[in-house]
Parts: structure tokens; sequence; C-alpha cells
């Protein structure tokens, strides 16, 4: 390697200390850009926000220290109990994407000619952004021209405005939810079911499994991966369920649809907010939240890190 | 293979599962097949409430020409792209170093770095919302393309770096051995030898960045708000407070701003999927 | 190239002349995104620009109600040199925050003490005005006058008939008041007016600075005549569903009969094909016998960023943009009332009954969501709201709006 010694010609010093220490030198040399980046933008402010919710301060004048008033409060107040029951709801019923993929993964795992094709097609909800998908259905939901008033009207019933209604207005917005994130889980479990041996799944046949018992007692075992990965990406895009709550419904009617992360920027950036210090507190309980999940998928990767070396 | 290939079932029902097959497709795209046979609506189809009938007449043109009269999309659009194809570029350029960083040295801080760009990459945007934004309008980055750049870089660089960092892992290291035994530097090794290597993970990760970032829409609402900066997401929310009940022009907006990441989703499909598929066959 | 001392004077030369360009861009943010703003605004601009040739203007057009989020961000950031807002308390925040330049000033040599003495007291903070109003406009019940002929029905002069009124029309299968929720503020405006009507001006005034309960005998009252439209089901359906500007529809098709609005709604509804033999106005109807009449008559205005970087060319535009002449074209094609006192209101029924009940009326308030400070505005807007789908739960919401005022007032 000429090339490598005609350039690599500094002092005989230097070159000797970097020369020795290069094995210790050189990953951080590598790693610095991403970690000055990553600290600037993502660890330190996760310690300013938690710094930021002992404050009172509206972002234009100076920040007033309140120890825990902000926590204090979000104990007494309705919107936040409302919000976090809401990232309850969403957190159970987002999970059915997971079996909702598995099925039509199921569905679409053969070898019909054009399959290739409507597998993409299937997969298109989660490619567009959810400012659409939540546009699609406000109009869908539309209770004068949406296709839900039409269905009702066809049988002769009147459409419920299901963003307009406290009991139905969340359940709307995690339909549009389920939609791309059904096509995610559908993809997982798409490559998956391509990784499932075919000699397992012959033995399985040839001890009578089929149907479901094959389902559970042999293909699930070996979609675990998938399944895993399923979970945590459902887990994550139901606590970020900011997107289809701002476009839909701004958490209205009178905050009924509500959820921790809109609460927290209306209550820290909107129009009649401006309470960073509060909206900061609510974050800091998101966070924690998030870290349950986040905590747990950690484990399970270092077990694996341990497990290959 | 799971289910029981279809042709080696009865005839019956492989007719019934291809006569399924497209019932089901258009079922499940009905919303994005409704808002294309929208956008090239008539307002007078739009005002007699005639959405789901045969269009009285056919305004594709019209249409889509008045959104990009009336409107800043063509500004939007061009937002975007400065948004999303520099923060593609960078983001490549912070996890390749990383991750082969990560992949390749043993030392003692590497697992626990690993983990925290794992874990940043799965914090709630709203941890970070307030000091990102005061740090913007500080630095006069607040509103501008740069800003939402450089946070997207920073950001998606934990993911990135968790993707680059496995895809290298998965090489022959004994490459790597051997032309260190040959005396090769570093930042050469790395240059000469792993990048040609990654090229296929590179690709599928500049997908998978340009849909998320394109498709992003909270940080545009919270560092930019002008139309010299709003990228398309969060332009076609402040057209849609205008376009009030024309939802011939919402749809024609939504078809506008769905197209790019659909386009490159269907060029580079492979690549897409394995992405986002990463660690889905194994761990 | 050497550096000589010529270059450098050459070169600070061109950089002079550069910022001077720069300083001929004047960037203004404006909020009215809806066609008949639009052109008013396309029009003062290109007027301006006419008048200051050496002013090259840019201008930023914000949704509306993406607006009062933004300009909290460039106000502290990246400000423009001219920016849009309504006057009132709802310039206090900025003005307190030292945002505001204080431009009493353009008053003093624009002569506006006296053109524009009429909005003063809303623009003045601290002895100082803070901005230029261009225009306001009367808030009422625009109502389908067809429909009201057909059925026999005359304006409503006070409660008592204003529910007859309604009465008729929902007889007839027609909704008697249309309403779009969605943004919470109409709500506001139904509730201010039924404020105004049942306690006065005072009251509102003292409910919106704090000084009286949520949960007061007055405020009840309020609601029990809101009660009376809402029981019988007076206001259109799915109502939180619609945007003020969908709530329009059901009145153009002739299936609701009446508004609570401002003036601004005029434009869209002739847009929509109403004329102004289908379309009328009145006064909302007196609830306490004898009890002088205030109105809801927002204002709207300009103002100098303090961080703005063309002050002077700014100073310029606000005192054109008040100038008599300017504000009665603009007025004009805005469908709204001049605030100027030598400016001519527009040959319009909509305009000269505004002005004439304004005119006589006994107080000005901005609205409700200008006068109370902006969380007390967000929870009592969102309360209304939740009443007007629940009105079981008064007495709940009514408590709770006393407990976020409690935290509000306290500073």
């Amino acid at each position: 390697m000429a090339m490598a010694t005609a350039t690599d010609l500094p002092t005989i010093e230097s070159k000797g200390f970097i020369h020795r220490n290069r094995m210790k030198i050189a990953p951080w040399l590598f790693l610095a850009p991403a970690i000055i980046m990553f600290l600037i933008y993502v660890i330190l402010p996760i310690f300013q926000s938690m710094s930021i919710s002992f404050y009172e301060w509206d972002g234009l004048s100076d920040p007033v220290f309140v120890g825990v008033a902000n926590y204090i409060e979000l104990l007494d107040d309705e919107l936040f109990y409302t919000s976090l029951k809401n990232n309850i709801l969403w957190l159970v019923l987002y999970m059915l994407a997971v079996p909702a993929g598995l099925f039509i993964a199921l569905f679409l795992n053969q070898n019909v000619w054009g399959i290739r094709l409507y597998k993409s097609m299937f997969f298109f909800p989660f490619v567009i952004s959810q400012v659409v998908v939540g546009l699609v259905f406000s109009w869908f939901y539309d209770p004068t021209n949406g296709i839900l008033a039409l269905i009702y009207g066809i049988f002769g019933g009147t459409a419920p405005a299901i963003l307009a209604d406290e009991r139905y207005v969340t359940y709307g917005i995690i339909a549009a939810g389920l939609w791309p994130q059904i096509a995610y889980c559908m993809i997982l479990y798409l490559t998956g079911l391509n990784n499932v041996s075919p000699d397992q799944v012959e033995a399985g046949r040839l001890d009578g499994a089929r149907g479901w018992k094959m389902l559970w007692y042999v293909v699930l075992p070996q979609l675990r991966p998938a399944t895993f990965i399923a979970v945590v990406v459902t887990v994550i895009g139901a606590l970020r369920s900011f997107d289809l709550v701002s476009i839909m419904t701004s958490g209205g009617p009178y905050g009924s649809s509500n959820v921790l992360a809109y609460y927290m920027y209306e209550t820290a950036l909107s129009e009649y907010g401006y309470r960073m210090g509060y909206g900061a507190a609510i974050a800091v309980v998101l966070f924690l939240i998030m870290m349950v999940y986040i905590s747990f998928f950690l484990y399970r990767m270092y077990r694996q890190e341990v497990e290959e070396g | 293979m799971f289910p029981r290939p279809i042709e080696k079932s009865s005839a019956a029902t492989a007719t019934t599962y291809k006569i399924a097959l497209p019932i089901a497709l258009i079922v499940w795209l009905l919303p994005l097949i409704a808002v294309m046979l929208t956008s090239i609506r008539s307002v007078g189809d739009i005002n007699a409430g005639n959405y789901w009938g045969w269009p009285s007449s056919f305004n594709m043109v019209e249409n889509y020409t008045s959104v990009f009269t009336n409107t800043p999309m063509f500004q939007y659009i061009l937002n975007s792209l400065r948004v999303t194809i520099p923060t593609m570029a960078f983001t490549i350029v912070l996890s390749c170093l990383a991750g082969y960083a990560l992949a390749i040295y043993r030392f003692r801080a590497n697992m626990l770095l690993f983990f925290i760009f794992i874990a940043g990459n799965f914090v709630p945007f709203q941890i970070l919302m307030v000091p990102v934004r005061n740090l913007s309008v500080d630095t006069g980055l607040y509103d501008t393309v740069t800003g939402l750049v450089l946070f997207h870089s920073a950001f998606q660089a934990g993911f990135c770096t968790l993707f680059m960092r496995n895809f290298i892992r998965g090489l022959p290291f004994e490459l790597i051995e051997s032309a260190r035994l040959e005396g090769v530097g570093e930042f050469k090794i790395f240059w000469y030898l792993v990048v040609p290597l990654v090229r296929p993970a590179l690709a599928a990760l500049a997908v998978l960045q340009f849909t998320f970032i394109w498709n992003d829409y909270f940080w545009a609402t919270v560092l930019v708000q002008g139309d010299h900066a709003l990228p398309i997401t969060a332009g076609l929310k402040s057209l849609n407070g205008q376009w009030v009940s024309q939802w011939h022009l919402v749809s024609a907006g939504s078809i506008l701003a769905a197209m790019p990441p659909v386009a490159m989703f269907f060029l580079m499909q492979k690549h897409f999927i394995a992405g986002l598929t990463l660690g889905a066959t194994k761990g | 190239m050497k550096f000589t001392i010529k270059s450098a004077v050459l070169g600070s030369a061109a950089w002079a002349l550069a910022s001077t360009a720069f300083a001929g861009e004047l960037v203004i943010n404006y909020d009215g995104s809806d066609p008949a703003p639009k052109a008013a605004f396309t029009k003062v601009i290109a007027d301006f620009e006419a008048a200051n040739p050496d002013i090259k203007v840019k201008w930023n057009l914000f949704d509306h109600e993406g607006y009062k989020t933004s300009i909290r961000n460039f106000l502290t950031a990246e400000a423009p040199d001219v920016a849009a807002w309504y006057a009132g308390n709802r310039m206090k925040p900025f003005v307190d925050a030292g945002l505001f330049e204080d431009v009493s000033d353009v008053w003093e040599s624009a002569g506006y003490n006296e053109t524009l003495a009429a909005s003063a007291p809303s623009m003045t903070i601290d002895g100082k005005k803070w901005g230029v109003p261009y225009t306001y406009y009367q808030w009422g019940v625009y109502y389908r006058k067809d429909i009201f002929k057909d059925l026999g029905i005359e304006v409503p002069q006070n409660w008592e008939q204003f529910l007859a009124a309604c009465a008729k029309l929902k007889e007839n299968d027609i909704a008697p008041i249309t309403i779009g929720t969605k943004f919470l503020w109409t709500a506001a405006g139904v509730f201010d007016y039924l404020n105004l009507r049942t306690n006065g001006y005072e009251f509102h005034n003292d409910l919106t600075a704090g000084k009286v309960k949520y949960t007061d005998p007055k405020v009840q009252a309020v609601f029990d005549k809101w009660d009376e439209l809402i029981e019988p089901g007076y206001f259109i359906k799915n109502h939180a569903t619609y945007s003020w500007q969908e709530a329009l529809a059901p009145m153009v098709q002739g299936k609701a009969a009446m508004y609570v609005m401002g003036n601004f709604a005029v434009a869209p509804l002739k847009k929509a094909g109403l004329t102004d033999e289908t379309l009328g106005y009145f006064q909302f109807p007196e609830i306490t016998p004898g009890l002088p009449k205030a109105e809801e008559a927002p204002t709207d205005t300009f103002h100098i960023p303090a961080k703005a970087k063309n002050k002077e060319d700014a100073r310029k535009f606000l005192a054109f943009l008040a100038q008599a002449d300017v504000q009665t074209e603009w007025n004009e094609t805005l469908g709204q009332l001049p605030v100027n006192s030598k400016s001519q209101v527009a040959d319009d029924q909509f305009l000269k009954a505004g002005f004439e009940v304004l005119n006589n009326a006994k107080g000005i308030a901005q609205f409700y969501d200008r006068d109370a400070p902006a969380a007390m505005a967000k929870a009592g807007m969102e309360g209304f709201q939740e009443y007007m789908i629940n009105p079981d739960r008064r007495q709940k919401i009514l408590e709770r709006l006393d407990k976020v005022a409690k935290r509000v007032y306290k500073k």
C-alpha cells in the first residue's frame, strides 16, 4: 500500500504517539461528529426539559423557579387525566395492528401472479404522511359528506359526528392511525414469513398440525423476532400519536381526544398556551412512560448482544 | 411455506383467492382511491355533495393547476426537498462513521454509546421540543431550512447508527484485520474497504430517511413557520385552514404530498423493505 | 488581489449599498387568508409601493388560525418589520414582554390622535400607543330574510320574540341557528352576547378581568338563557365538527336561518350566492329590559415588532395604512368598518347598519378571547363548547373555570 505510506507522513513523534494509540483514538474520531450532534440535539435537551419543568415560564419573560408546583398542578388537571386515559386507549387499541398485520401478511403470503404488486400496494398507507391520512379520515368521518354518512344513509340512518363526539372521537382517530400501522406490521411479518423454515412447517404437517395449531405452535414461534419489532414500533407509534390528533381534532372537542404528546404541545406552544414549564412537566411524564418500553427493549438487545459476544 | 400454497388447494379455493385479492385491495385502499377521485372533481360536484358518484366532469388539470398557482405548494415541495435531501446525506455520513466505530472497535464505552443511540431514537419528541426550539431561536436557526436539517440529522443519527453498526458487524471482519496487518490506516480501511461494502445498506437507509423526513410534521410545526421554509406536510395543514370545504383542492394537495415518498418506495422497494425489516428476521 | 484602502472603501460602499437595498425591503406578516382580506391587502400593498417606489414589500400570508401561534414564535425569533394582530388585552403580553415597538410618534405625526381617537383606548398601554388599527367590524345576528318572510317572522327585538322566531323555524324543520364550534371562539361570541345583554358591559369587563367568579349567579343567569336555546335544539347538530366557514353552508342552503357572527361572514355568504334580498342583519336582541346595549366589535391592527430590522419603512407603512382614503378603500373590499373617523363607510346595508349600531353602543367589547387572558380564554371557550354539547355539565364546567381563573389571575 504505497499510497498509504506516502500520505501518512507526519512528524515522527506524533506518528509514534498516534500510531501507538491509534486503536484507542480512531473510534472516537469516527464517533465524534455523531456524538456531538446527538448530545446537542437529543441528550442535553432531555435534561434541559427536566429542568424547565421546575419553572414557570411563558417564553417571553424570565423563568421563575416554582419547584414541583407544575407536577402538583398536573395531579389536579382534568385535561391531563383525559390525555393519559387516551394514551392508554391508544396503547391498547394500537396493538390490534399486530394481529391485523399478521392476518394480512398470511393472506398475502402466496405465490400467485402479481402478488408482489399486491404486497407493495397493501403497504402504501405506511409510506404516506400522517397529515394526509388525517385529512383523508377527517373527510371520511364528515357527518354530512363523508363515506360514513353515505353508509349510514344507505341503511336509512344518520351518521354520528365521530370527530365531534367525545364518546367516539379517540376511537375514530385511532382507527385512522391503525391503517398505516397495520401496513407496517404486515410488511414485518411478510419478511418474517419468508424466513420461516419450510422443513419445520413440513414436519408440523406430518405431525398433523394444521391451520390455527400450525400457526400457533410452529409458525408464530419462528416469527418472534418480527412480533417483537412489530410490538416495539407499535408502542412507540401509539405514544407518538401527535400528527393525527393535531390534524383531525386539535385535541377537541373540549380536549376529549387529547393525548399527552399533543397536550404538551398545546400547553407549551399553541395559541393559548405558552406555559413552557408546565408543558415540560407533561413531557417528562410522557418520557417516563416511554422509558419503561425503552428499558425493556434495551434489556432484550443487551441479552442478545451478550449472547452473540 | 405457511399458509399452504394456494396452488396446492382445490381449483375453487384458488379462484376464490384470486378474486378476493383485488377486492381486498380496493377496500384497503378505499380512502386513497376516494382522494384521487375527489382531486379530479369539479367545484360543482363538491358543492352538490357528489363525492362518491361518477364525476360530472374531470377537472384534474384545473384542480392541480389551481393548487400550484394559488398557493405556495411549489415552494412547499421545494422546501421539503431542501430539508430531506441534505438530511439524508448528512445522516448517512454521521451514522456510517459512528456505526463503523461501534461495529469494529472494542472499547469500554462501546455498548453504552450504542444503547444511548438506540434509546435516543425512541425518545418522545415532546421532551426535546422546548429546548430544541430555544436553541434554534438563540442560534438564528429558527424558521430556517438549515435548522430543520440539523435537528433531523442529529435525531436520525440514532436509528441510522444502529442500522449501520449492525450491518457492518455482518461484514467479514477478516478483511479489516488483514488490511490492518498490511499497515493500512484506519480511515483508509473505512473509506476504501468498508464504504464500498455497505453500499446496499446506504441505499436502504437513504430511502427510509427520505420517507421519514418527508413525512415529518411535528418538527416542521415547531421549528419553522414561514412559507419560505415550511415543508409540504405543515404547508398542507396550513392550506387546509384556507381551503375550507374545498375537498377537491385538499385532495389534490394531499396527493401531491404523498407522491414523492410513494414514488421513492416504488423505485427502491427492495431496499426500503430491507431497511425497514432489519431486525425483524434476526434477534 | 492586494488589500488596499481603496478596495476597502469600495467594499464597504458596496456593502452599504447592499444594506440600503436590504433596508428598502419591508417584510409584513399578515393573517388574512380568506379571499376578501387577501384581495384587499394585495391592493393596499400595491398602493403603498406606488406611493413609496423605493420600498419593496414582501408579505407572508398566514392561515388565520395558525397565525395566532406563529406570532409568538416570530416575535421572539425572526421578526418581520410589520405584523398584524389585535387590539386590547390580546396585545398586552407582547407589550409587557417588550416585543412591540412604541409607535406613539406615528400617532402624533400622522394626526391619528384625532382621527383614530375612538380606538385610542384599545391601543394604549401605559400611556403609549403600540400599534395602528386598520379595521373593525360589528357582530350581531345574520339571518335569511327570505326564510323569515316566508314564515312570517318579524326581526326580533327582545328575547321572547327571538325565542318565538326560533320555535317557528324549528317547527318548519329549519335549524334556527347555525354555528361551527370546532375552533371554539364562535361559541364565545354567543356567550359574550348573552352576557352583554343579560348583565351589561361592566360585567363583561369584570368577568374577563377575573373580578367575578364563573359560579356567580349572574353568570348562571347567562347560562339559563343559553339553556333556552340549547334545550329545544335551536343550534345545528354536530356543530363541533365544523369550522365557522363550514357552518355557513347550512345557511346558504336554507337549512338554517341565523348565525351569530362578525361581519366578515357577509363576504363568503354572498360569494356562496346570498344577496342583499336574502341575507339580513339585526342587532342581538334585548334580554334584560332597559339595559344599555354594548356590542362586540373586535379591532384588527398592525404593529412593529421590537426586533424588526426596517423600522423606518415600517413606520411609513403604519402611517400609510390608517389614512382616511386608504381605510375607506381597504374596508370597502374587506366588507368592514374603517377606524379612521374621516373615512367613508362603504355603501352597503350591513356596514351601514353596523356603523349605526356601534355608534349608539354603550360600550365596545373586543371579544371574549381578546379581553380575557389567553389561558383563561382557552379554558373558557372549551367549557362553552362542552356546555353546548352537554348542557347538564354546566355546574362542573363553571367550577372548573373558577379553578383555572384562580391560577390565571393570581399573577
